[in-house]
């Protein structure tokens, strides 16, 4: 168990990187407390990976240090590092049992064959491979293969934390749930630092303390799921989490109110200072959908309704800007025209990408969680 | 039953079974044929039943042949498929040393059997080819044409010279198909370099490998124009293999009954091994013990 520590880390895999471009991982810093998880979430291509290779030590960064618990660790190999990484396709030694597979991490550092017994027994208990453990480690099927990956690190008793990249990608989608599961179960119990990359938000959120959103080779925002939902600190990170994604609305400021076309939204007196090109961004499930006209509402037009079956998401049209809106499950949507309610305090105020503004009137609780 | 009987898909069999028929069927009947009798010219035949075979099993230049031949294809195989492998790991992945490597390993194939043997006696003349000459140059007496062991060590560097490279390019490709992850995991679970090759890249190369073996088997079990350019089978009956006695039969001596039984035999035994290989390297370290 360790605390990672990134320093100044970047990596480009061109050999004399000029521009932000060439760098597959931009400069950052970040520290990932022992015992935590945490998820890498971004596009395919955006440098999580990288980034998880450079804290295993299977790519050694152009630059900055890597430190666990303090010591510097960026000239050791991954072997050196008691790192574990599970990789996204299922990697087994064919011709071993699964007994076999999980002693070998052990047999290759000379551990005495009684403590390779013993290690061995618990993790396949837990990971419930005990009954398999005399069969071939190839005849198994893609999530007993995972479990046996995952097996080879936990099964080394000093291992300072667990890498995963997209784990879950050739599982079934009923395993999935299950494996996940295992995963949570054995954070909880042994407390390891673990690292988890994945492209779906669904797994980020639900596995990790903490998620790290990445695109383009930089990081964009870390936080809480909750964080991640209401705050998002740039305009990537509310489209890519949520589903749907956040809408953003390009729009002028003006004392306190954004203009789209010649219509009007009050945000509130804090964005008083800001004027000239914005963008608005407000998240499908806090706007409201009205059938008559009240205050601070603006006129819509209909155009699609979806029904996803847990509830309905209403696309709508504002002054040639589409939206989408969801809506409890039971409302019936019966009209052509309505009238759209912002919020003021879930309107997020975006310049060049990144978040400038928030709502005037917090609501309590997410007052403390944005600070 | 009325699926075998009416299924018209009989009638796209019909192309394919001519091709066959026309390619392999008809003329293993006619040597079939000829093995069963005694022929004297081209209206006079005499049937004699299983004669022939009977001569051939029991014929000891025949058995010395096929004693000479298994160790030779032995001995291809002892050799060719480790030092293939060895080569393919020693090649670099990727560049220009990746291109590099593979066109220079793969000249050899291009050159054609005959001319290959042409090469190899120059160059292994005692008195004027730049080896033969150089080892005789050591004191150590080399001549192919005298000695039955240099003709034999003769053949077999022909032979792994000739062949090593379709080895080579075979595990090449093979190895080049492991996934990056493998061996990331490998580094991971600190494997030596010997357990990488042991465990990941040896068991992954069964398949390729397989291909490697039954073909350098095939081909060097029937193994010709090497030593019949170099000797023509000697001295004496040193390089004296399969095919070889085989064409002294039926065109040297014109004895067409026999050399068809014999090729018959040669054929089933051929068979024999690389339906052995291919049973045995399907299923070794699969842990399938049926």
């Amino acid at each position: 168990m360790a605390r990672i520590e990134l320093n100044h880390i970047a990596h480009s895999y061109i050999a004399n990187p000029r521009s932000n471009a060439d760098y597959a991982l931009r400069k950052m810093d970040h520290i990932w407390e022992d015992g935590h998880a945490y998820a890498l979430l971004g596009p395919s291509g955006c440098g999580k990976t990288t980034l998880l290779n450079i804290i295993s030590g299977l790519v050694k960064p152009s630059e900055g240090k890597v430190l666990f618990d303090g010591k510097d660790v960026s000239a050791l190999l991954p072997q050196e590092r008691n790192i574990a990484q599970v990789f996204q396709f299922p990697v087994i030694y064919d011709t071993m049992t699964v007994f076999d597979n999980l002693a070998f991490p052990l047999r290759n550092r000379n551990v005495p064959a009684a403590e390779i017994q013993e290690r061995v027994k618990e993790v396949s208990e837990m990971l419930e491979l005990d009954n398999v453990l005399h069969k071939r480690a190839a005849n198994l099927s893609a999530d007993a293969k995972q479990k046996i990956s995952l097996g080879r690190g936990l099964v080394r008793s000093d291992v300072a934390a667990i890498l995963f990249d997209e784990p879950l990608t050739v599982i079934d989608p009923h395993l999935k749930l299950m494996l996940r599961r295992k995963l949570k179960q054995i954070h909880t119990r042994f407390k390891l630092t673990m690292v988890y990359v994945t492209h779906d938000q669904l797994e980020a959120l639900t596995f990790a303390d903490q998620v790290v959103v990445m695109n383009e080779g930089q990081v964009l925002q870390i936080g809480s799921p909750q964080e991640l939902f209401e705050s998002p600190q740039h305009t990537f990170v509310g489209y890519f989490i949520g589903s749907p994604g956040m809408n953003f609305i390009p729009c002028q400021m003006d004392n306190g109110n954004a203009r789209i076309a010649n219509l009007k939204i009050h945000v509130g007196a804090s964005s008083k200072n800001l004027k000239g090109d914005f963008e608005l961004g407000i998240r499908p499930e806090f706007l409201k959908l009205r059938k008559k006209q009240e205050n601070d509402t603006l006129p819509v037009t209909i155009s699609e309704v979806e029904d996803m079956g847990t509830s309905k998401i209403v696309t709508v049209n504002l002054a040639d800007h589409t939206l989408k809106v969801k809506v409890e499950e039971n409302r019936e949507i019966t009209f052509d025209e309505g009238f759209l309610e912002f919020p003021p305090e879930w309107i997020r105020i975006y310049a060049d990408g990144d978040l400038v503004e928030t709502g005037m009137e917090k609501s309590p609780d997410t007052l403390e969680l944005t600070e | 039953m009325n699926k075998w009987e009416d299924n018209k898909a009989w009638f796209m069999v019909i192309p394919v079974f001519l091709v066959v028929a026309i390619s392999a069927i008809i003329p293993l009947m006619t040597v079939v044929n000829y093995s069963l009798q005694d022929i004297f010219g081209p209206n006079q035949r005499v049937f004699v039943g299983l004669e022939w075979y009977k001569d051939a099993l029991t014929d000891p230049r025949l058995h010395a042949a096929l004693k000479r031949q298994l160790m030779f294809s032995s001995l291809v195989l002892l050799i060719e498929i480790p030092l293939g492998i060895l080569i393919a790991l020693m090649m670099p992945k990727k560049g220009w040393g990746a291109s590099l490597s593979l066109v220079l390993v793969a000249l050899p194939l291009l050159i054609p059997w005959n001319v290959i043997g042409t090469i190899w006696i120059i160059f292994m003349r005692p008195d004027i080819g730049l080896l033969g000459a150089a080892i005789n140059g050591f004191g150590i007496p080399f001549d192919h044409t005298a000695s039955g062991l240099d003709a034999w060590i003769t053949v077999m560097m022909m032979e792994v010279w000739h062949w090593t490279p379709l080895v080579v390019l075979l595990a090449y490709a093979g190895l080049q198909a492991i996934p990056e992850a493998y061996f990331q995991a490998a580094r991971i679970d600190g494997a030596s370099g010997w357990a990488i090759f042991r465990y990941i890249q040896l068991p992954k190369l069964r398949g390729v490998l397989t291909i490697a073996v039954l073909l350098r088997f095939m081909d060097s079990f029937l193994i010709y124009a090497e030593p019949f350019v170099l000797t023509g089978g000697g001295p004496g009956n040193s390089t004296t293999f399969l095919s070889i006695y085989l064409v002294k039969l039926a065109v040297g001596q014109f004895d067409l009954g026999p050399a068809a039984a014999f090729s018959i035999i040669y054929f089933l035994i051929a068979l024999l091994f690389c339906w052995l290989f291919y049973q045995v390297l399907l299923k070794v370290g699969t842990g399938d013990k049926s």
